[in-house]
């Protein structure tokens, strides 16, 4: 047996690859039903989050930072292990898909958050000064005209920050989400093969490579010149 | 300051009778930056349909005084009135005043995610509360007068900084204000592209519009003002018509600007 039938034997087994495809197909499900909410309700939030900030009052603001700081600097996979294993001695109990959800969600909103209001504050102050002049008040002002030109402005690092973190669905594995990657680790604990991980990898590729070309065309899609 | 008696100096500090109130009236502001005083006790009337020049060095506080007469900058003492009332202080609605207020920007300040329509009719939907249909043809018509009928669909981006220019001022005319503001309307604009907004603001004082405009443009102002307000160091120091002012000025400041600008 040469490496490299030993390598196809190991990676890439036909007979292990056609019998483990239906169960990674149906993680291939559990990841895109994650992601698709985490990228929703995650940039809804972090909007959400950025506008309140923009009023400026000053101890909302301030819890706003301090969340947004420390959804940043911890590891999701801390929080999600704390929640998952934490929560039940509280009393309350999530299932592993809520669990990753909600923290996952709550890491993209922070990101967001910072990255919207990056933008909000980077739009020019005269374009505040005109719709003012007109007689919008600040809510209009902020939703009309300042929003839609800072979220353009920041749609290739929110787009970057979203597929990083949708990405980390993987981490579901640890507390059970039959997500595309437990799902193949499982597999592969049956038959002994590594063959359901190389399926994984492709199933990510398949999976986050239109995510990937969706954001450039969202790039060049909302992007304008400065006239 | 030299004893010259000017029109305005007879009403300084208090509101002009009742029966011929000006459309704009600034008594008395004053306004400070930190400790740097910039406008310094500045009185001034514009009239109904009264075009009204203000020039000075920049520094001078005339950008700040046009900025204060619809609260983009809060006046620390002064009293501004529209059309006899009173809109300084606590307790007004600046979004009621300033819809009553046209405003036009050096840097235009057009939306650049909305086409020129939309950047028109944005405050009619939203401010006025106007239907679809209504806006859409009310700022067409604001857009055929500033003569840019055919670049409704143009995006900001896509227009000239003079076309930029008269959407921006399109966009304040839709809203049909008791006065325009203008502050250095073409101070950002090409030479060759500054004749189509001046056009424009001509033909606006034409129709009876009450303009204030704030700007380097003196001989648009000698041919097209009715009043001239040379301004220095937070100060009014002189005004009068045009003629005057230019043709005759009185204080030694006065003298020294347009000596160095008409060079």
């Amino acid at each position: 047996m040469t490496n490299l039938d030993r390598f196809i034997e190991t990676f890439l087994n036909g007979t292990v690859l056609a019998k483990y495809a239906p169960e990674i197909l149906q993680g291939v499900w559990v990841t895109i039903e994650l992601s698709v909410l985490i990228v929703i309700a995650g940039t809804l939030w972090g909007a959400l989050l950025a506008c309140i900030r923009a009023y400026r009052i000053w101890p909302v603001s301030f819890l706003i930072v301090i969340y947004a700081d420390i959804f940043r600097a911890l590891p999701p996979l801390v929080l999600i292990l704390l929640v998952f294993f934490g929560l039940p001695n509280l009393g309350v109990t999530l299932s592993s898909f809520a669990v990753l959800f909600v923290i996952l969600g709550l890491t993209l909103g922070a990101f967001a958050e910072e990255i919207i209001w990056a933008g909000i504050t980077a739009t020019d102050k005269g374009q505040w000064e005109a719709a003012r002049s007109t007689g919008l008040g600040f809510t209009q002002t902020l939703g009309y005209v300042v929003l839609p030109q800072a979220v353009r402005m920041v749609i290739p690092p929110l787009t970057n920050r979203a597929i990083a973190i949708t990405k980390m669905t993987a981490l579901g594995t640890v507390i059970g989400v039959p997500d595309i990657l437990n799902q193949a680790t499982t597999a592969q604990s049956f038959s002994g093969n590594a063959s359901p991980l190389t399926l994984a990898a492709l199933a990510y590729v398949v999976l986050f490579l239109p995510f990937v070309i969706l954001s450039r065309w969202l790039e060049s899609r909302f992007a304008w010149k400065k006239g | 300051m030299s004893p010259v008696v000017l029109d305005s100096s007879l009403n300084q500090g208090k509101p002009a009778p009742v029966e011929k109130r000006p459309t704009l009236e600034v008594i008395g502001l004053k306004k400070s930056f930190g400790t740097v005083e910039v406008l310094k006790n500045v009185s001034l009337q514009v009239a109904k349909s009264e075009m009204v020049f203000v020039l000075g060095r920049s520094g001078s506080g005339k950008s700040t005084m046009l900025r204060c007469c619809n609260r983009l900058e809060e006046p620390n003492s002064g009293d501004i009135l529209l059309e006899g009332e009173k809109i300084t202080g606590r307790g007004v609605n600046l979004d009621r005043l300033r819809r009553r207020i046209g405003m036009v920007f050096q840097s235009f300040n057009l939306y650049p995610h909305l086409d020129a329509r939309g950047n028109v009719t944005l405050a009619l939907r939203k401010v006025l509360k106007l239907s679809r249909d209504e806006a859409r043809a009310r700022a067409d018509t604001a857009l055929a007068r500033v003569g840019l009928a055919d670049k409704a669909e143009n995006y900001p981006s896509q227009l000239s900084g003079g076309q930029q220019q008269r959407v921006a001022i399109a966009r304040a005319i839709a809203l049909e204000p008791a006065v325009m503001l203008f502050d250095e309307p073409t101070s950002a604009l090409d030479p060759e592209l500054v004749g189509d907004v001046l056009g424009v603001m001509r033909e606006l004082k034409q129709d009876g519009m009450t303009m204030l405009v704030v700007s380097h443009e003196m001989a648009f102002a000698r041919e097209a003002a009715d009043r001239v307000v040379f301004m220095a160091d937070g100060e009014i120091v002189e005004e009068g018509p045009p003629e005057d002012l230019f043709g005759n000025p009185q204080h030694e400041r006065t003298r020294a600007f347009l000596a160095r600008y008409s060079q």
